[in-house]
């Protein structure tokens, strides 16, 4: 299991990372591994804004549709439409190529206030049992 | 309440499962490669499946083979020793109650049923008991049962329990069955399976049930046959591409076999529980029934969703997914009868969306064997 330590998390295991004025969000590897094959994802319309915790989009598995949140609040500029054909990206490379979307977020310092990735992983512990 | 496991489930622990309750049993869903890689694994090599869980019942006497004929949908009682067929347990309005596999083998019936419905079946064998001359039995315990499928799985199971007995399991027909020796258990081997891909269901005695699963995987590795267990979620998938039927799905008390497009299960001139009522669906037509759609848009029906037709509801989605074989998203759904015909345009609402979806021939792959 990966906790890349160069994104910060938040507790329903979406990641974000700072790309210059951008946020690159997507989901962790442990979030990933407990959803099993990935076969679609539901993007959020390009342009559209939304508020820190509201739901931008769904990840479908083989098991289940789950819900993915924003991890800061902002306009969405860009989604990964190389998904579209290889949803399985989220499962092979959740930090890289399995990438959701970009966010222009309105307020900086929500960044601030995600989880590293020690305190992800610390988090992650807690629910395995 | 505490769930029942069958007797791999430490295996399945060691060898990378993931667990699901399953009917009050857990059973794995997927290994550590996951379920699209399984499912693609049963349709190049071969896979083996755990199906612990599925309830047996023993049928005996002299009056068995009236009793199963007047209960279950099929031509029961022309199977010959070591032969078995498929077929419907339906209520006397033709309302489904479960789908069972039947085997005759020497002096007994095995009827294998789903483990959801094992208790109800169970029931209803013992409410339709006549007076005399049949013995039920509820053997579920005493036996593991195992599926290995796959173009490759043949080649496997000749390799470890092909005899000058038994003659090779390669030799048996499908639909038939043998007794062999596996790891030193004497096992009921039936050639059939709920993959659409050639392979064998195997009857274990549940004491035995490791050495033999591990017999398997040694003599596949030892003939450089990829082999892999395979979970629930590849099972269904696998099943669904095949177009058959699973039970609290395109099956259920308020769905009669006509509608579930199983009138071929059916031998509609004998005379069995539900007969009457299936007689005069297949004579009048029947208003709703299946149909399987392939999504033109991008997103995944599942059970539960509405199916659109000219702005309105015109039926529901009983099984959706994606199907890695088709590399497509589809579904079973059950719509008006006039709307079941290939090339119909539908939609199908997914979370307030509507996804455009077409009508298609049945079965979306056409099992290898046949």
């Amino acid at each position: 299991m990966t906790f890349d330590s160069n994104v910060k998390y938040q507790e329903s295991h979406e990641w974000s990372r700072k790309d210059g004025d951008l946020i690159v969000v997507g989901i962790s590897d442990y979030a990933q591994d407990s959803l099993g094959d990935v076969v679609y994802i539901e993007h959020p319309e390009v342009g559209s804004t939304k508020k820190k915790g509201d739901p931008f989009g769904v990840i479908e598995s083989v098991k289940a549709a789950s819900d993915v949140y924003m991890p800061v609040g902002g306009e969405i500029v860009e989604v990964n439409t190389e998904l579209d054909d290889n949803p399985g990206k989220v499962n092979e490379s959740p930090f890289g190529d399995g990438w959701l979307m970009k966010i222009r977020p309105s307020d900086p310092s929500d960044y601030g206030s995600l989880m590293s990735a020690d305190a992800y992983q610390e988090y992650t512990k807690g629910l395995e049992d | 309440m505490m769930l029942q496991t069958t007797p791999l489930h430490k295996w399945h622990g060691a060898n990378g499962a993931r667990f699901i309750e399953f009917a009050n049993w857990s059973m794995p869903i997927q290994y550590g490669s996951g379920s699209i890689e399984e499912h693609r694994l049963v349709r190049r090599s071969a896979g083996l499946f755990d199906v612990s869980h599925m309830g047996q019942i023993m049928v005996r006497g002299n009056a068995a083979g009236e009793f199963l004929d007047r209960l279950i949908t099929s031509d029961v009682s022309s199977l010959e020793d070591n032969q078995s067929i498929y077929g419907l347990l339906c209520r006397q309005d033709g309302g489904v109650i479960d789908d069972v596999f039947v085997y005759k083998l020497s002096g007994e019936w095995l009827v294998v049923v789903n483990a959801a419905n094992a208790a109800r079946d169970l029931a209803w064998f013992q409410t339709n008991l006549p007076a005399g001359g049949v013995e039920l039995t509820d053997a579920s315990p005493r036996f593991a049962m195992f599926a290995l499928q796959g173009p490759r799985a043949i080649d496997v199971m000749d390799s470890l329990c092909g005899s000058e007995d038994t003659g090779n399991v390669g030799g048996v027909p499908r639909f038939s069955a043998v007794r062999a020796t596996i790891a030193g258990a004497e096992c009921t081997i039936g050639r059939t399976g709920y993959t659409g891909e050639d392979g064998v269901e195997i009857f274990a005695p549940a004491e035995h049930a490791t050495a033999i699963w591990e017999a398997i995987f040694a003599e596949a590795g030892a003939l450089d046959i990829a082999c892999g267990p395979v979970g629930l979620a590849a099972r269904d998938s696998l099943r669904f591409e095949p177009g058959f039927a699973l039970y609290g799905h395109e099956l259920t008390e308020e769905i009669s076999p006509i509608q579930a497009r199983l009138k071929w299960a059916c031998n509609l001139e004998k005379d069995f529980i539900g007969a009457e009522a299936l007689r005069l669906q297949a004579e009048q037509g029947v208003t709703t029934r299946l149909a399987t759609v392939q999504l033109v848009e991008r997103g995944v029906p599942r059970q539960g969703h509405t199916v659109i037709s000219g702005g309105t509801e015109v039926g529901y989605v009983a099984s959706g997914m994606y199907a890695p074989t088709i590399d497509a998203y589809c579904a079973n759904v059950f719509v008006a009868s006039a709307l079941a015909r290939i090339g119909t345009e539908l939609e199908i609402e997914i979370r307030g969306n509507r996804k455009r979806a077409l009508v298609v021939k049945r079965p979306l792959y056409k099992p290898a064997y046949r």
